[in-house]
């Protein structure tokens, strides 16, 4: 640094000693585990995609109308008429898959490492919350298009909360402020997804990262580096600082993920009907449903559970209950999982089979609630105990039970698991 | 290992590519693949004048604008003098004079506007669409069409085409399914012959998909700058990255 920089260095960090501090503790004297891999990406990833959701967040404001009569137009405009318009609507509806993407490797990273556990409980319960927060977000940010599938959507998710007991029809009325999905409830979602979530998403990822660094970082043999330190330096033998080894390393991966990210972005920014849905092209009609009505590809696998529980009293709250539940059990992880060793490297063949069959029921029920329920055609036999006779209902229950199933026996079969010897140090 | 990574996240993103609308048509009619090209401008110019001449009266294209048709090889001047029949302006959009009210009241429903519609329907559901009109004495207009039954419009371009008339047949395979098999038939001639019939529609969907999204070309040009930058850009990470880990081991 040149002698003025320096100056001007010196001037600051004299009347504002945090700053210097904070990049120490965050950055340059956080010791990480050196032996990260490919899963140890999306944690910065999700970060990127965050900055790159407000950014362009920020410029959309600038030309959209949260007006029942003018939204859709709007959109149009900012496609047509707004210089550089469209690649700034492109980069943000391919960021929202992108983040739930992202976020959802990124959890599974936490699920097969067992960075959940003890005393990582707290990191994971915020980046739930974030995750929570996220759903919101792109539920809330999927209506401003107003488009047919923005239209009907919104509907059936707010009339999931009409279904409860006794408040319901009330809760219901009180989020859209109206009858049915209305510009009063365009311009409440409206307010929700550019000042409301965005803040407390902003707030809970400054946490999620408070809460990581007080703790350090878990690594894929789920050892802990800080039980083993240089006694002359006191660092971790096993810990390399974040600056400047993973901030390399994380652009490297910031590159790849932008590659892939610009492929869908500049040549097929609809991804074939899941990034941008068709039915979305045609501006919404209170008068007219679609047929066929299906959320976006992230919330289907979830949408599946709750296409799968029968009504109960001609009540479809058991099914609303099963979608909360499935999304909430998650938040219980650390407590369900009573294994003697937190990564899948030195697991037993009971915890791989479950997590196994965890990931291929999810993928499942995700394709599942892409489509319509006659998918797979009907059973040819007829039975009494069958209330329907489509298969994909079949298997999208038989798929739930199984998801609920990994975390219920969770405590049995962590503990019952035969795990192999944890190293002492990190390993490759 | 690490190549085969990059190679296995690279893959699916490159397979989606070529996917196209794959929306079904509701009669169960097998559509037909549209063979437009959007980098044919004279497709795309001859496309404007069918859209303007045929489909402009009924339907409106409210968020495209007249002057931006300068991106497919036509001058202002060749737009105000043969395109722009219903505004005065060549900034202004593609509006159409049937209010929406007149318009429900002749065909029963409002005929949508057309800017997105290319966007929602796909390019084949419109090719097949525009080119399965027929006569029909049981409908209100006089036509019905064979990939969306019972549809509202009649067939404007019917002085193109001439007039059709369909025989739906249940035809039994050996395999004992039951499947339809259509049946065309010529009425009337018309000004065009099937060819040239054919070629006119490839023409409108072409526009229509341009108008879709009128950006649609640039940004694959500017995809294919950007990714060979992304590229540039990953060899200069990558060594960075080797060049700090090498005492890492």
């Amino acid at each position: 640094m040149s002698g003025r920089l320096m100056a001007l260095w010196d001037w600051i960090d004299a009347r504002m000693p945090s700053l210097a501090q904070e990049y120490r503790k965050h950055l340059a004297e956080y010791y990480a585990p050196k032996n990260f891999n490919f899963w140890y990406y999306f944690g910065s990833l999700a970060m990127l995609v965050l900055a790159i959701q407000i950014v362009t967040g920020i410029f959309l404001t600038m030309h959209y109308k949260p007006d029942a009569n003018l939204a859709f137009g709007s959109v149009e405009y900012i496609m047509r008429d707004v210089p550089g318009g469209w690649i700034i609507r492109y980069i943000h509806s391919t960021g929202a898959s992108a983040f739930f993407l992202v976020v959802y490797l990124h959890m599974f990273r936490g699920l097969i490492y067992g960075s959940y556990r003890q005393p990582r409980e707290l990191i994971w319960i915020f980046g739930m919350l974030i995750y929570l927060c996220l759903m919101g977000e792109a539920f809330m940010g999927y209506l401003l298009p107003w488009g047919q599938m923005s239209y009907w959507g919104a509907q059936v998710i707010v009339n999931l909360f009409g279904t409860i007991p006794f408040i319901g029809p009330d809760l219901a009325l009180w989020i859209r402020g109206d009858y049915v999905v209305s510009d009063a409830t365009l311009n409440r979602f409206f307010a929700m997804h550019v000042i409301a979530l965005p803040l407390a998403l902003l707030g809970l990822v400054v946490v999620h990262l408070l809460a990581l660094h007080d703790v350090g970082s878990n690594n894929p043999d789920g050892i802990e580096i800080k039980k083993n330190k240089d006694p002359k330096t006191g660092h971790p033998v096993d810990g390399i600082p974040f600056h400047p080894y993973y901030t390399v390393k994380d652009i490297v991966g910031a590159v790849v993920f932008l590659a892939v990210f610009c492929s869908v972005l500049f040549f097929a920014p609809e991804l074939g009907g899941y990034f941008l849905e068709y039915n979305n092209f045609i501006p919404a009609d209170p008068l007219k449903t679609p047929t066929h009505i299906a959320p976006l590809w992230y919330f289907t696998p979830f949408y599946t559970i709750l296409r799968a529980v029968p009504p109960l009293f001609n009540s479809q709250f058991p099914g609303v209950l099963a979608m909360g539940l499935s999304t909430m059990i998650l938040f219980f992880l650390p407590w369900l999982d009573r294994g003697t060793v937190k990564s899948i490297r030195y697991r037993g063949t009971l915890y791989k089979s479950w997590l196994a069959a965890f990931v291929i029921v999810f993928l499942l029920l995700g394709y599942l609630g892409t489509e319509p329920t006659t998918v797979w055609g009907q059973f040819g036999f007829d039975a009494f105990f069958l209330d329907t006779r489509e298969i994909a209902t079949w298997a999208g229950r038989v798929c739930t039970v199984i998801y609920f199933l990994f975390f219920f026996l969770m405590p049995w079969y962590t503990a019952r698991d035969a795990a192999r010897p944890v190293p002492e140090r990190v390993t490759p | 290992m690490k190549i085969l990574f990059l190679a296995l996240l690279f893959v699916p993103a490159l397979a989606t590519v070529g996917v196209l609308p794959a929306v079904a048509s509701e009669a169960g009619y097998r559509l037909d693949r549209s063979p437009h090209d959007p980098n044919d401008l004279v497709s795309l110019q001859s496309g404007a004048r069918v859209f303007v001449n045929y489909c402009l009266n009924c339907h409106g294209a409210q968020f495209m604008r007249f002057n931006r048709l300068v991106e497919i090889g036509l001058s202002e001047s060749q737009i105000r003098d043969n395109l722009m029949f219903p505004v005065e302006k060549v900034g202004e959009t593609m509006k159409v004079a049937l209010g929406a009210k007149d318009g429900k009241e002749w065909f029963g429903v409002p005929p949508p506007d057309l800017s997105v519609i290319a966007r929602s329907r796909g390019a084949d559901w419109l090719y097949t669409y525009l080119r399965t009109f027929y006569r029909d004495p049981k409908t209100v207009s006089g036509w019905n069409n064979a990939v969306f039954a019972n549809a509202a419009m009649p067939h404007a371009l019917w002085t193109l085409q001439g007039e059709r008339a369909l025989e739906v047949l249940q035809v039994k395979s050996p395999a004992g399914h039951v499947a339809a098999e259509y049946r065309w038939s010529q009425v009337s001639p018309g000004a065009l012959n099937a060819v040239q019939y054919d070629a006119a529609v490839r023409d409108l969907v072409n526009f229509l998909v341009y108008v879709g999204e009128p950006a649609g070309q640039s940004r694959k040009r500017i995809g294919v700058v950007v990714l060979f930058v992304l590229g540039v850009l990953f060899v200069f990470a990558y060594a960075l990255k080797k060049a700090y880990w090498k005492d890492i081991h």
